[in-house]
């Protein structure tokens, strides 16, 4: 399964027609404790770069966007009462939302993990 | 210390009520009544006392501690100020509203009308509203007058964009978005103030107004102001100014001077109010002629014979902001603070506020880092990256000074400056208080490079340390269920 | 010279200083504000001691006319303070402190605001609270905000039994959204309970109530909140406190959002301020509430203590996308609150609520005894009640002021056909023979009413 990340530090795992999001280990580590996680609809229609979700630590609060246009499918409702496991596991269990993508030629305007890791060497 | 709810016995009182001198009525349909009495406390008075005269002694405040919190302004607190406030204390507000009322009124409604002249006089402006009760308040007001200036004009569809540089108080978009503007946010340019290219290239005729913060939140005067305000103008966009920074120059520079037209004064930063550990503040907004026919109503005007009058039906108006007159008592206090200094009074308070804060600055700058260094207004900004490098962050810096019987300054505030640490002393510093928490500061910075865990483990002298404020925003626990 | 002895450097200081800055006057310091953009005059008079401050003060006060009896309400009431509220509240430790936002030295604000939070929750019957808003107006203007986020619809609809102040505050804050305001005319004083059931639909965001309401009324909303509900709105009702020592609480009501002002508890009438505004909640809508929140956690060493909290929802942090922009707000006010509610404590504020009822149902009684005169409605009433006058009500008030008595507020102005209607307040500071002279000086007014 491939992963892409955007710069915004959201990653998304591409399986068939079906998209994972989530945010990285690096942006949950630079917002620090998260104590909350606001999670979209099922039914939502997200655009590539749109707001999907948001989420909050102690002191700072930032928008998650989604990597890819599609339609929610499913989300990850554990986070709400337990947001500490982004902390714990960001690219795997505390992913938030799943997405029937509705165009996979956008992959092309994200990164692979390779080029995700060189970019934050630059920042 | 317990909470007073964990100190209650069942029915012990505080106070004895008047006995009724009239028949007891006939009971409310049960319908209509609680189920059970609200489980306030129950202590005796002598108990009550005891309980909050200990908690006022777990806080740091001006009158017990050096307080340079940046943008906040926490100089002394005249005490003739409290005095003067409590002679206002019997008048009802809805007196001036009954029928013939505000003969009956003439002093509390003259009061605010001649704030009102001492404030436009002091910022530049023509006419001043009391009625907003906070800084953020007075922001509101104010663009909400310049939404209503645009909609008169035709133009409300037309007007969608408020211009806010990265600097700003986080106020200033949050009231802008209530008056239904989306937000443009200009960067900072390394010379300390908003970029002057870049805001000419956000400019259009699609922004409503500029808000300008000046002094800015890094305490510098921006010297592009003139032509910032002549850039709007010529977009018909209106210039907002903050007051937040007025302390700095009054009696140097009006705002109204430099071209804005809409101003909100905190008078519990720049005139003397005391902050009451959160508020009451009261934030006046002044207005360039051109607005007046928007402000809020009631408002008070002064007739031929030098009677005041309110007056309540203009159609123009956006309306009311608040209930009554705003905090007037906040008021009462300003108003014998800006007659008691007086024209020189006033100037000297900006003269010495700057003095101390170039003072701190010129003193800790080789041992903080002073990301812009020129001369500053009423406050500057260092950051503690110095001090990053042995693992030691502006917050570790705070709580160090704590333990020394110092208020921090403001941390982590403007955001654009990395481990912000944000230094206003006032003018009613001595030298002498100045020096010791100098020396204190260097330290801090000292220890930061020979002992960092010793900042780490501040403050070891309150009675608690390092609150779990992770545990705190995932629990929520707001109200004590004990 | 110091000019100001709130600024105590002597000369000598200030040469040290400058010297230090590198600076040969303080006049240099003010060189990065461009000269031609300088003030030129500053026509404030010339200063003087705080002796003559205050002595004008006082005579500033003696302007007004002293020694009004209150029977008006609106919304600001005439209580009384037990002195423990002065004597405490003006600890300067407390008052010339700010936002706690360093919580190892602002314990004594920080809890104090979590007791008042946790007052306001117990008297309203409801989960949530933060640490004060601004007044009861724009309280009621907060909650309407607040209801549009939850639900993210735009409709708001207004009994318009509340206080015309705070709807007008209410519809200045939502003027330039995209929101639409539906006012509901009131019946005899009461909502009208026809009108809204037709305007209830899945498009309304939140209900506006007041109880008791302008007029003095208390209903029981019990009923609407299940319509309100039923449609996915939040019901929000404005309360008055010390009716709360009696009177069903919101959150048995089922209201959603319970605000309302503070000044009656422990607050002056110091002619309109400052006050507070009060808000509270059920738990679910806590990421939406406005304004600060004191939470309870504990310190490294497992110690209880408390700090502000949710900080992320702030115009500090999320800026124009925060649930607010309040910033400061009316703390030592609300902590004026909770001394007062801690000092009538849980039975001396039944007793006060009783208190306020009986005198103003011993004024009802007589009023309904004075030829002409008639209680508007037979709902029943807290310590406020509209009376029907046989004259204009204008004339009859501003004829008692002269004699020194505020008899009533006037309702003409607040609406239309109630021209000869007035509101009569009536709190425990008021005693059977100040309300007696109150009968008769109506009496006297009316005499030369012909039936």
């Amino acid at each position: 399964m491939s992963m892409y990340f955007t710069k915004e530090h959201e990653w998304v795992k591409v399986a068939g027609n079906v998209g994972t999001i989530g945010i990285s280990d690096h942006a949950a580590h630079e917002l620090g404790d998260i104590t909350f996680v606001e999670l979209p609809k099922i039914g939502t229609v997200v655009t590539q770069f749109g707001v999907l979700g948001s989420i909050e630590s102690v002191k700072a609060a930032s928008d998650i966007y989604s990597p890819l246009s599609g339609k929610v499918l499913k989300v990850n409702e554990s986070l709400e009462t337990a947001p500490e496991v982004v902390n714990e596991s960001a690219e795997d269990a505390a992913w938030m939302a799943q997405i029937e993508i509705a165009d996979e030629v956008e992959l092309k305007n994200l990164m692979t993990q390779e080029q995700y890791y060189d970019y934050l060497k630059t920042l | 210390m317990q909470l007073i709810y964990e100190q209650s016995t069942s029915g012990r009182r505080g106070v004895k009520l008047p006995a009724s001198d009239v028949p007891a009525a006939a009971a409310l349909p049960g319908a209509l009544l609680r189920a059970e009495k609200a489980a306030l406390a129950e202590v005796s008075e002598l108990d009550l006392v005891r309980h909050f005269t200990n908690l006022s002694r777990r806080n740091f405040s001006v009158d017990t501690n050096f307080y340079p919190l940046g943008s906040c302004t926490m100089k002394y607190n005249a005490k003739v100020l409290e005095n003067s406030a409590a002679l206002f204390a019997p008048f009802h507000p809805m007196t001036a509203l009954l029928p013939g009322g505000v003969e009956f009124c003439q002093g509390t409604l003259g009061m605010l009308y001649d704030l009102g002249q001492l404030l436009a006089d002091i910022t530049g402006m023509d006419e001043v509203t009391t009625q907003p009760l906070a800084g953020a308040h007075g922001e509101m007001t104010g663009i909400m007058l310049i939404a209503a200036y645009h909609a008169a004009k035709g133009n409300r569809a037309k007007k969608k964009y408020v211009v806010v540089p990265d600097s700003s108080h986080g106020t200033n978009p949050a009231s802008a978005a209530i008056a239904g503007y989306e937000i443009i946010t200009v960067p900072t340019a390394p010379y300390g103030d908003m970029d002057l290219e870049l805001f000419k290239k956000t400019m259009s005729d699609e922004v409503a107004a500029v808000m300008m913060t000046c002094p800015n939140t890094l305490g510098l005067f921006n010297p592009h102001i003139k032509e910032i305000s002549d850039i709007a103008h010529s977009f018909d966009a209106l210039m907002y100014y903050d007051g937040a920074n007025l302390n700095a120059i009054m009696g140097k520079v009006k705002p109204g001077d430099v071209g804005f037209d809409v101003i909100h004064v905190n008078l519990h930063k720049t005139f003397g109010t005391p902050h009451g550990g959160g508020g009451p503040g009261s934030g006046p907004v002044g207005v360039k002629k051109a607005l007046i026919p928007f402000l809020p109503q009631p408002r008070i005007i002064k007739n031929g014979d030098g009677r005041l009058l309110l007056e309540t039906a203009n159609q123009g108006s956006i309306g009311r902001t608040a209930n009554f007159f705003g905090n007037f008592g906040v008021m009462a206090k300003a108003y014998a603070y800006i007659i008691m200094l007086g024209r020189e009074g006033l100037i000297q308070v900006s003269e010495q506020a700057v003095l101390n804060a170039n003072y701190i600055k010129e003193k800790l700058k080789g041992y903080y880092d002073l990301p812009y260094d020129m001369t500053c207004m009423h406050e500057v900004v260092f950051s503690a990256s110095k001090q990053m490098e042995h693992g030691v962050h502006a917050i570790d810096i705070a709580k160090f000074l704590i333990d020394r019987g110092y208020h921090p300054p403001t941390v982590y505030f403007p955001m654009i400056v990395k481990e912000a640490i944000m230094i206003e002393p006032t003018e009613t510093e001595s030298k002498a208080t100045m020096d010791a928490f100098i020396e204190v500061m260097i330290e801090a910075a000292r220890t930061a490079e020979s002992n960092p865990q010793a900042l780490h483990d501040a403050p070891l002298t309150m009675p608690i340390s390092r609150l779990d404020e992770t545990k705190a925003a995932r629990e929520q626990n707001v109200c004590s269920v004990r | 010279m110091n000019d100001s002895h709130y600024c105590p450097h002597t000369p000598e200081e200030i040469a040290e200083m400058l010297s230090a800055i590198g600076a040969a006057s303080v006049e240099d310091l003010f060189a990065p504000i461009p000269t031609e953009l300088r003030a030129k005059t500053l026509n404030i008079p010339p200063g003087m001691s705080e002796f003559e401050t205050f002595s004008r003060m006082q005579e500033i006060a003696g302007e007004n006319v002293q020694g009004i009896t209150h029977f008006i309400g609106g919304g600001f009431y005439d209580h009384i303070i037990p002195s423990v509220v002065d004597h405490l509240a003006n600890r300067s430790e407390f008052y010339t402190a700010y936002t706690p936002y360093q919580p190892e030295c602002s314990q004594g604000t920080l809890q104090a605001l979590f007791e008042y939070q946790t007052a306001i929750c117990r008297l309203t019957g409801l989960d949530v609270s933060n640490a004060s808003l601004y007044d009861g107006g724009t309280a009621c203007a907060e909650a309407a905000m607040m209801a549009l986020r939850v639900t993210g619809r735009n409709k708001i609809v207004l009994d318009g039994c509340v206080s015309p102040f705070s709807r007008e505050v209410l519809k200045t804050y939502l003027f330039n959204l995209d929101v639409e305001v539906v006012e509901i005319a009131p019946l005899d004083g009461l909502l009208n309970r026809s009108l809204i059931a037709d305007v209830l639909d899945d498009t309304v965001a939140g209900v506006l109530i007041q109880n008791p309401n302008f007029f003095g009324s208390i209903e029981d909303f019990s009923a609407l909140a299940n319509q309100v509900h039923s449609v996915g709105a939040l019901l929000i009702g404005s309360v008055y406190p010390i009716s709360l020592g009696i009177l069903k609480s919101p959150g048995e009501i089922g209201i959603d959002i319970a605000v309302g002002d503070g000044q009656s508890l422990g607050n002056p009438l110091s002619f309109g301020g400052p006050s507070f505004g009060f808000i509270a909640a059920k738990k679910t809508f806590i990421r939406n509430m406005p304004g600060r929140i004191v939470g309870e956690t504990v310190d490294r060493n497992g110690k209880r203590g408390f700090v502000l909290t949710l900080q992320a929802r702030e115009q500090h942090i999320k800026r124009h996308k925060a649930t607010s922009n309040i910033c400061s707000n009316q703390g030592l006010c609300a902590l004026r609150g909770l001394i007062f509610l801690s000092s009538v404590g849980k039975e001396g504020l039944a007793e006060l609520a009783r208190l306020n009822r009986d005198k103003a149902e011993y004024a009802k009684s007589l009023f309904a005894e004075i030829p002409g005169v008639s209680v508007l409605q037979s709902a029943v009433t807290f310590n406020e009640f509209t009376i029907v006058l046989p004259k204009n009500a204008d004339d009859v008030v501003s004829g008692l002021l002269k004699k020194g008595i505020a008899a009533g507020v006037p309702l003409g102005q607040y609406y239309s056909g109630l021209e000869s209607c007035m509101v009569v307040t009536v709190t425990e500071k008021r005693t059977k023979k100040k309300i007696d002279q109150l009968v008769d000086a109506l009496k006297t007014e009316l005499a030369d009413v012909r039936f």
